[in-house]
């Protein structure tokens, strides 16, 4: 095959010779730091990909280059060096990292704790090396082949390549196109993994999946990409994260994921991001660019978002949907919380293109210490969108003096029959709130969660029972040392 | 049970309590009435430690413990609950939830185990038949959408629940309806018995003919002015605080 003999050439080429100033290490494998057409390559040799996946890389590469870093949002960080930055990076062998839970922060453990997670969890979290091979990689084997019985697709994107390269093509950017923004042309260039999820017809996943399953590949690298196609009247629940901190050197993630549905078919994808946010002083912590789209392309098919972010320096995120189908539903249901020198600037965009389609969009936003958080959304009906529905709800909680909170709506309507909605509130936790609560006996640190967790209930009813217990005391670690 | 002694304290950087002495044994009820202004208020925040009123002399001991050196929660914990005369909402809490969270918190606080959600769901009906409240409102949030007879009424269930030693209750009495103080008034009866004290804060007699009181306490300009028995409470409806004597600003 021609296909095979180029990749051959190509790996020769870039792994071979030193003058490429490769660095090939049996147990650390990297590509010399910064972007270039060499180092794409590269990557793509090490996923040992097929001729057209390399092309689309490289178009994209192109692409970027000629592309500028957005400044809209309202986020500050110092400039990014995209040529200090590693691309590829081999998974980590056992001398890097942790040898055991003593070398790791204890901060970080203490959270584990916090949270109730297994000693042989932790030390997956916190990136110690872990020889022996512990359940859930069995568990997932099992999984895998229920799953496969039912039909369903749930690999990593490399497999996928592989093994459904028809899928792949024609989904792969469908529905984030190469040049989208920056950074998604950046993630195509580059995305070393991911998840792709193939859900076929009339078929409801018998179980909420999640990359928690594929633990044991934890360390996929900064740019992931994942696809998701619920095919004619399917229905998938997904989750995506951990909801404990996960230790990462990778400053940062500029992650795509694309969402299909089809004909009657629903998607529900939900998120808690809890990446390192930076210390008290806001150094260090992970910067977090994330494009996600989703499209109803069938009629009556409906996308879900729902997302927890916590974790981040600095985030910029929209999940956002394409209402194409008639009769479709898009849903955004967010709680975002910063903390500290945390920023986000995150929000969604409902599309609404098709007729009699409707779309929900429930904002919290909680900002405590020096931190920024705005909400940036859109609502768009075009011209032939009869009927279109929108509700939007934005509410801000200010802990202390030093937050700020900021909602931008955009609204554009290009349809008189059209009906929007949007609600916007701005509140603090008032000191007699938390004295009221204290005086019944509750500690400061519960008195805030517990007034969090009120605010946030409309959105935190929306995730899985098993990630919203985890959710909920996540939002009171995330605050704590934010009042008294 | 509460042993108040020269108790001065600052809001603001204005002195609203200027040596307050009050004793209070266990199985007494006490009421506390007084011109507007005159720092009563003051004194029940004062003995929870609510932030911003600072305590420049003085001592309050609970029990023989400092309570000058505990936190609120830590107050609550040994038994100290305030019935507050404007109850705050909690939007997105519900009562149920909360009051679970603030029993456990006490107990976990005493070094108690976690009350079964079976037995609590149990104790929070029975207390909610006994003063009247409709269940529906158990799974509201926390006063958002009571009116104010209702939000006096989720005080008397809350302290019925928690069961403390010492009540402090701040008008709990003011903006009720005849119907509402008799139960009002009876949640506050049912909680008398000879370990357990009373401090009734109260700007009307009214309630004083349900609950009657041990000792009522005129207090004007930062501390206690007069002290008698329920007829001291009588004299005062009918002559008035100046007709006692007692000008508003002392």
């Amino acid at each position: 095959m021609v296909a095979t003999k180029e990749a051959q050439k190509t790996v020769e080429d870039v792994t071979g010779e030193y003058k490429y100033g490769f660095v090939t290490d049996i147990e650390t494998e990297k590509a010399p730091k910064g972007l270039s057409e060499d180092v794409i390559r590269f990557i793509s040799a090490k996923k040992d990909e097929p001729e057209w996946l390399l092309d689309w890389r490289l178009k994209a590469y192109a692409k970027w280059l000629t592309m500028e870093e957005p400044t809209w949002a309202m986020v500050e960080y110092p400039e990014i060096d995209f040529q200090d930055i590693y691309y590829y990076s081999a998974p980590k062998s056992a001398d890097d990292g942790p040898k055991s839970l003593d070398e790791v922060d204890p901060e970080l453990l203490r959270t584990y704790e916090k949270l109730g997670i297994s000693l042989q969890e932790q030390e997956v979290l916190a990136g110690v090396a872990v020889d022996i091979v512990f359940d859930s990689v069995s568990v997932a084997t099992t999984f895998r082949k229920k799953l496969k019985e039912a039909g369903i697709i749930f690999c990593s994107i490399s497999e996928a390549a592989h093994d459904y390269p028809d899928l792949m093509k024609k989904y792969l950017g469908s529905v984030v196109p190469v040049a989208d923004n920056f950074y998604s042309c950046l993630n195509s260039a580059v995305f070393t993994d991911g998840t792709f999820v193939y859900i076929p017809k009339g078929v409801r996943c018998p179980m909420e999946l999640s990359t928690y399953f594929r633990i044991n590949e934890a360390n996929t690298g900064q740019f992931e990409r994942t696809i998701i196609i619920a095919d004619e009247g399917s229905y998938v629940s997904y989750l995506e994260g951990c909801t404990a901190p996960q230790r990462d050197e990778n400053q940062l993630h500029a992650a795509v994921v694309e969402l299909v549905t089809h004909d009657d078919a629903e998607i529900k994808y939900s998120t808690v991001q809890n990446w390192y946010p930076g210390d008290k002083e806001g150094k260090g912590g992970i910067y977090n660019f994330v494009t996600k789209r989703g499209a109803c392309r069938g009629k009556n098919s409906k996308i879900s978002w729902t997302q927890v972010e916590t974790g981040s320096a600095v985030t910029w995120k929209y999940p956002s949907c394409l209402l194409i189908g008639d009769g479709s539903v898009g849903e955004f249901y967010s709680v975002a919380i910063t903390n500290n020198y945390q920023q986000a600037d995150t929000g969604t965009k409902m599309m609404h293109i098709g007729k009699n389609t409707s779309s929900t969009i429930i904002s919290k936003g909680i900002s405590a210490g020096k931190s920024q958080a705005t909400y940036r959304g859109l609502v768009k009906v075009m011209a032939g969108a009869e009927n279109a529905r929108n509700f939007t709800q934005c509410d801000s909680l200010l802990i202390g003096d030093q937050c700020g909170a900021h909602t931008v709506p955009y609204i554009e309507i290009k349809n008189p029959t059209a009906q929007v909605e949007h609600e916007a509130t701005t509140s603090k936790i008032s000191d007699e709130q938390l004295f009221y609560c204290l005086q019944r006996g509750l500690e400061v640190e519960d008195s805030v969660a517990l007034i969090v967790n009120g605010f946030c209930k409309d959105v935190m009813q929306h995730l899985p029972m098993e990630f919203a217990v985890e959710a909920q005391k996540l939002l009171g670690i995330s605050l704590e040392g934010s009042v008294g | 049970m509460l042993e108040i002694k020269n108790l001065h304290v600052t809001v603001g950087g204005k002195e609203i309590l200027k040596g307050l002495n009050l004793t209070i044994n266990d199985g007494e009820v006490h009421a506390i009435m007084g011109p507007n202004g005159a720092g009563k208020s003051t004194l029940s925040y004062a003995i929870c430690g609510k932030d911003g009123y600072e305590i420049t002399e003085g001592s309050v001991t609970y029990k023989g413990k400092d309570f000058l050196d505990m936190n609120p929660d830590e107050r609550a914990g040994e038994g100290l609950f305030l019935g507050f005369q404007y109850p705050v909402e909690i939007p997105g809490v519900s009562n149920m939830n909360f009051l679970r969270t603030a029993l456990n918190s006490q107990r976990c606080y005493r070094g108690d185990k976690d009350m079964a959600a079976v037995d609590f769901l149990k104790l929070i009906r029975a207390k909610a038949k006994e003063l009247d409240m409709d269940p529906e409102m158990l799974k509201r949030p926390v006063n958002v959408g009571f009116s104010g007879g209702e939000k006096k009424r989720n005080e008397m269930v809350q302290m019925a629940v928690l069961d403390p030693n010492l009540a402090v209750l701040d008008e709990t009495d003011s903006g009720l309806d005849i119907d509402a103080l008799k139960i009002v008034a009876e949640g506050i009866n049912r909680l008398r018995a000879s370990d357990k004290a009373i401090l009734m804060i109260t700007h009307y007699q009214r309630l004083l003919d349900y609950v009657v009181p041990d000792y009522v306490h005129i207090l004007a300009d930062g501390r206690i002015v007069k002290t008698g028995d329920k007829s001291l409470a009588l004299a005062l409806e009918e002559k008035g605080y100046v007709g006692l004597g007692i000008t508003e600003a002392a």
